[in-house]
């Protein structure tokens, strides 16, 4: 239910209601994809052109940082991502190459039982074939080596597969994003669906796509993981945060995931 | 708090609003800190122009109208010069007239950086102006301003 | 923190006698302000920020910078320079602390 409200702000810088990018069908290329957008249609001109200059992009000196770990032997097997897995740039082959990996993620662990994201991968490789200590979410390490594995697949469409054993935990994500919940009583579709376009206060909401995360916020002034982003929104309507890689974040990000299916990975996107 | 009021007309829901209030509350807190004056970077200004008026032209200041975030606003500034041994571009300095501090940066050149041309991203508290002064070799004085706003969000995170 | 810097250069491999061209820096740095407060303690955190940057090349500085805290973190600095012969644009950026951080590129003319 919406109401034409006058806010009374007693903050002068408030006094602006930008206009939401026109939105003429097709015109936003790879980042529109039938009816769903990627956030980088719904972001002003300056942050669109940081993201497209890699070497304006700050969210790359994380991508350097991980092309590091990548060849850092750690661990009690003595090994390093590349000992198993070679060349990040090539295409995915048997186990060798990122290319085209992060497309497909989340996917369905027969070992776990459940969906598990790159980070729980990037985790599992660590402590079970490295030997070595799994890095902790949102670190440095962790942030760096997953905006690495994910950029691999720069430009290539998401494709999530909720066919099979995952489709169960598909619906639980879907029904997690049109529950209501928090003090504000408010679901993540309130926004990014019924309300995707309009303005909340100065912001320009976005249809919430997962497909450039890692993504560099302005805000954080560091790139996050799309469960910290779970984490901001959700405290946002006032509800309490699920811990980062919760079963019900991982299904959300499944759910989320294959709805951004099509739209090219951004990874490191760059995000008000 | 000296700001003025102002009534914006948004059309959102009733909880979207009561979000958004929380978010006007931390504007207003941080609006509250010590902050820079106009009349701080104008003295900034006479001191760099050392009894000069400074001269308008010769600069380019390349800034968004609106920040979309005021942690990082991109800035392009760009000074008219053969940058030649004889004849170049000194130093070129950017104040922010309502930071908490009202100094941002300053660049100096030499005739090898064949362009008095720089980008860089800096911070706003709020809307302000952001002043840039250039010292030429020759001894003369330019200056340029632009105002940016910057828009106090919905949705922190 | 501040030891493990990361930057990045893009300059031109390969460049014109005479012709301006732009090289492009980003380092990571957290450029703290010294205005935030710890949320928890609410002390003020410390300054902590690269205050200087220098390009120099073959040893002869050609463009430097002075930064404020008001520059945003993982400062990004694009600026101009000319070379007249092959050589080493070297990169330095100094923290409050007098620490510094180098990097360097080799530029070809010709």
């Amino acid at each position: 239910m919406l109401h034409r409200l006058f806010i009374l702000s007693g903050v002068a810088a408030l006094g602006l209601v930008a206009m939401p990018p026109a939105s003429v069908a097709g015109e936003w290329g790879a980042y529109e994809v039938g009816d769903i957008r990627s956030g980088y249609t719904y972001a002003a001109e300056e942050t669109r052109a940081i993201q497209d200059d890699e070497f304006g992009n700050p969210g790359f000196i994380w991508v350097d940082y991980g092309e590091e770990l990548w060849s850092d032997v750690d661990g009690a097997a003595g090994k390093s991502c590349e000992s198993c897995h070679g060349d990040a740039s090539a295409m995915k082959d048997g186990v060798s190459g990122m290319k085209g990996v992060a497309t497909k993620y989340p996917v369905f662990s027969e070992s776990m039982g459940k969906p598990i994201n790159i980070e729980q991968q990037i985790n599992n490789c660590r402590v079970n074939n490295m030997e070595a200590d799994p890095y902790k979410w949102e670190s440095k390490e962790m942030l760096s080596m997953t905006t690495y594995v994910k950029y691999q697949s720069h430009g290539m469409p998401v494709n999530v597969d909720i066919s099979g054993a995952i489709a169960p935990f598909y619906e639980k994500g879907k029904n997690f994003y049109y529950k209501r919940r928090g003090q504000l009583d408010m679901a993540c579709s309130n926004c990014h669906v019924d309300n995707a376009g309009n303005m909340i206060r100065a912001n320009l909401l976005s249809q919430g796509m997962a497909n450039g995360f890692p993504t560099y916020r302005l805000k954080w002034q560091k790139p996050g993981s799309l469960h910290r982003r779970f984490r901001g929104c959700n405290k946002q309507v006032r509800a309490k945060p699920y811990a980062n890689g919760s079963d019900e974040y991982v299904n959300l990000e499944v759910f989320l995931t294959h709805r951004s299916n099509g739209l090219p990975i951004e990874t490191p996107a760059v995000r008000n | 708090m000296s700001e003025t009021k102002q009534y914006v007309s948004i059309e959102m829901t009733r909880r979207n609003v009561l979000a958004g209030g929380a978010a006007a509350f931390m504007g207003l807190t941080l609006s509250g800190l010590a902050s820079a004056t106009p009349s701080d970077v104008a003295d900034l200004v006479a001191n760099i122009a050392a009894g000069q008026t400074p001269q308008s032209g010769k600069i380019v200041l390349d800034m968004p109208q609106i920040a979309e975030n005021g942690n990082t606003v991109p800035l392009s500034v760009s000074v008219e010069s053969p940058m030649t041994d004889t004849d170049y571009v000194k130093s070129l300095h950017v104040f922010a007239e309502d930071n908490p501090t009202p100094e941002v940066a300053s660049f100096h050149f030499t005739p090898m950086s064949g362009l008095a041309e720089v980008s860089t991203r800096m911070r706003m508290a709020k809307t302000q102006n952001i002043v840039a002064v250039a010292q030429m070799s020759d001894g003369s004085v330019f200056t340029e301003s632009v105002q940016v706003k910057v828009t106090i969000g919905g949705c922190g995170g | 923190m501040a030891k493990k810097a990361k930057a990045r250069i893009k300059a031109p491999k390969s460049v014109t006698v005479g012709e301006p061209f732009e090289v492009k820096t980003l380092i990571s740095h957290k450029m703290e302000s010294g205005q935030r407060k710890d949320k928890k303690t609410g002390e003020k955190i410390p300054r902590m920020i690269l205050n200087k940057f220098v390009a120099s090349y073959n040893d002869a500085q050609i463009f430097s910078a002075d930064w404020h805290p008001a520059v945003s973190a993982n400062p990004y600095m694009a600026f101009h320079m000319i070379a007249n012969e092959s050589g080493t644009l070297e990169l330095t950026w100094t923290d409050d602390e007098g620490e510094t951080f180098a990097k360097s590129k080799d530029i070809k003319v010709g």
